[in-house]
């Protein structure tokens, strides 16, 4: 059985503009120990899609409209708030993308540190405090017992982010949520906090989602690789194959738009365009408006989630044809 | 080599440290800028490259002078600008522009886009009034905007076409230099490409000289012809782009290229990459001797008491480290 199993989540938002349909339909399962990669542009649904998971999409605006999943056996969107409450922080943690705002300011913090472990197991406050220090340590802090009395304030943006993953791994989590980690930071920083959690997770043996709108972090991650696109999953498959042989033209063109994989001097490869407005998406496939290949047939028909290979799958109409 | 179009000689930025509520007391300064010595050539796309805090974006400005030199020189074609008056820099203003990385920032929200783009035109008095309009729909349209859309205010437009705008108004005084801070930083990936093709091809037609500010090596990389490396004030590596990225010879610069995700799986996960331990130091206690010593992995005792100039290593290639011939 694998860990998560997420059948058809349907998440919306029902604004003034109308019914914006932020995950429209989305179905994957991770297994213990994986790493998935969930890669989009802004407004793909990538984030949505976890806090969905977690139980933190605010409602109203947002509604879960359908859709299962099922963690351990539990399922997520259904079961009564202090059973979920029991899961997050415990065996499901997060890391947000800013680590700027995701600290409280007035709080030292050791204090911010220990808190899921007081939350969530039977731990004396100076056991918490012994345990938080020795997580400081693990994600590679200086002096942890001095840090531990300061605030975020005196932090640079680097350790506020190493913070942040000591906390979300101070209960030895099974599942990681990791949602834009690195996207605020420096490059440097960030090659700094990819190894952290490449190390920890092997330690760990956890499951990771790792959310980002850059392919080139997911090449040295993830195991498999998510493609969103209007809310949907436009291609799925392990992380080699979808390098190698992306077989959905968004993939391809998301691919090609890198500037590291590109000739030095002619022009940079560009995506036609914008994402479509998701209170009005267009009808059959939602990427046909930018899409070199697209028919009318794809104008019509919306295309679904189709296997193409073991474990390679794609929603294109012309691709799953043989046409391109 | 024709003489530069923009030659900074030995420019400090240095913002005062206060102490004190009730007697306020200078303690020290941050040395933001601290001896920047480049030349712009004309026709030049120049990348600046260098981690959040190296000084980058304060040294744009200064360039500008929207913020006061502590010394050194900037000579915009033949004309010093740190001894100029303020309608002189008014007027050089004309030759220098600035595109800044938040498009969602830098466009005032109350101004259409119409009137934001003749703002320039009028300020500077370049051309009769009821030319204005006419000059508008032209900046639009040389920058991929539909000339219809000058009614629509800044929020009706995503973020790559505000850049867009950003684009036009900074070309609206037919500029000879500009400036553009993290032009795409903000932007999503299949939008930065459109904005940096967009540089590009301005770049050409127009004859423009450019300075490109990026922390992302990847980006700088496509556009620029030299690259310019900065490190907590200080450039401490320049040369032509290609030699730079392809055959770093600074051990900052490497680690920086190093840091780049490779988008290849196999490639990715083969290579050996250099994690600098540690964060910038302070720029307002900055080590002695060179400030990247704490986090080099090549560094001897020598580099703790010398501050390295910034030397040449080959015909091209300017680089300020101690140890330059020996790793």
């Amino acid at each position: 059985m694998p860990l998560l199993a997420v059948t058809d989540l349907r998440t919306s938002f029902h604004t003034r503009h109308g019914v914006v349909r932020a995950v429209d339909g989305v179905s994957f399962s991770l297994e213990r120990g994986e790493t998935l990669g969930l890669v989009g542009e802004s407004g793909s649904g990538k984030s949505v899609t976890c806090l969905s998971l977690m139980g933190l999409i605010p409602q109203p605006p947002g509604r879960l409209e359908g859709g299962t999943a099922l963690f351990d056996g539990t399922d997520l969107l259904h079961c009564p708030p202090k059973e979920l409450r029991a899961i997050r922080g415990r065996r499901i943690s997060m890391i947000f993308q800013d680590p700027m705002t995701s600290l409280n300011p007035y709080l030292r913090i050791g204090d911010q540190l220990i808190e899921p472990l007081l939350i969530h197991e039977k731990i004396s406050r100076k056991d918490a405090l012994a345990r938080g220090q020795t997580m400081l340590e693990a994600v590679g802090i200086a002096e942890p017992a001095r840090r531990m009395r300061q605030h975020p304030h005196e932090f640079s943006g680097g350790m506020r982010q190493r913070v942040m993953i000591a906390m979300a791994l101070i209960t030895r989590p099974e599942l990681l949520i990791a949602d834009e980690p690195t996207t605020a930071l420096d490059v440097t920083v960030q090659a700094q906090i990819l190894e952290l959690i490449k190390r920890l997770q092997r330690e760990l043996h956890m499951a990771v989602i790792f959310i980002t709108h850059d392919l080139a972090v997911v090449a040295g991650l993830c195991d498999r690789v998510q493609v969103m696109y209007a809310g949907r999953i436009v291609e799925t498959t392990d992380t080699r194959t979808l390098f190698r042989t992306p077989l959905h033209p968004y993939t391809r063109a998301l691919q090609r738009s890198i500037p590291a994989l590109q000739p030095k001097g002619g022009g940079l490869f560009t995506i036609p365009g914008l994402p479509p407005d998701l209170t009005h998406p267009p009808p059959g496939c939602a990427f046909a408006p930018r899409c070199g290949f697209a028919t009318d047939r794809c104008r019509a028909e919306t295309p679904v989630l189709r296997e193409v290979a073991p474990g390679h799958a794609h929603a294109c109409l012309r691709a799953q044809a043989g046409e391109i | 080599m024709s003489d530069p179009i923009l030659q900074l000689t030995n420019v400090q930025t240095h913002f005062p440290v206060h102490s004190g509520f009730i007697r306020r007391r200078r303690v020290g300064a941050v040395k933001a800028v601290d001896g920047v010595t480049l030349a712009l050539r004309r026709g030049e796309v120049l990348g600046l490259v260098g981690e959040s805090g190296c000084g980058k974006s304060t040294l744009a400005r200064t360039i500008l002078q929207l913020v006061p030199t502590t010394g050194g020189t900037v000579v915009l074609e033949g004309k010093n600008l740190t001894t100029a008056t303020g309608t002189e820099i008014l007027r050089a203003r004309r030759d220098l522009q600035m595109v800044f990385q938040d498009p969602f920032a830098s466009l005032n929200p109350r101004l259409t886009v119409g009137a934001a783009l003749a703002e320039p035109l009028l300020v500077h008095r370049v051309c009769p009034r009821a030319e204005v309009p006419g000059r508008v729909a032209e900046l639009m349209a040389l920058v991929g905007l539909a000339p219809a859309t000058m009614r629509k205010y800044p929020h009706e437009f995503s973020g790559g076409q505000r850049q867009r705008i950003a684009i036009a108004r900074a070309l609206a005084l037919r500029p000879k230099v500009i400036i553009a801070d993290e032009p795409v930083s903000a932007l999503d990936v299949s939008i930065q490409a459109q904005i940096l093709n967009l540089l590009a091809s301005l770049v050409r037609e127009m004859n423009l000289s450019l300075i490109f500010i990026a922390h992302d090596l990847s980006v700088v990389k496509h556009l620029s012809d030299r690259i310019a490396v900065m490190y907590l004030g200080k450039i401490v590596e320049l040369g032509p782009a290609a030699d730079v990225i392809e055959r770093p010879l600074h051990p900052y610069t490497r680690a920086l290229v190093s840091a780049i995700p490779v988008p290849d799986p196999d490639a990715e996960r083969a290579r050996q990459r250099i994690v600098l331990p540690g964060d910038p130091p302070s720029p307002i206690n900055p080590p002695p001797g060179c400030a990247f010593h704490p986090r080099c992995p090549y560094a001897q005792e020598k580099c703790k008491t010398a501050v390295p100039p910034l030397t040449a290593a080959d015909a091209t290639r300017e680089v300020a480290c101690v140890r330059l011939g020996e790793i």
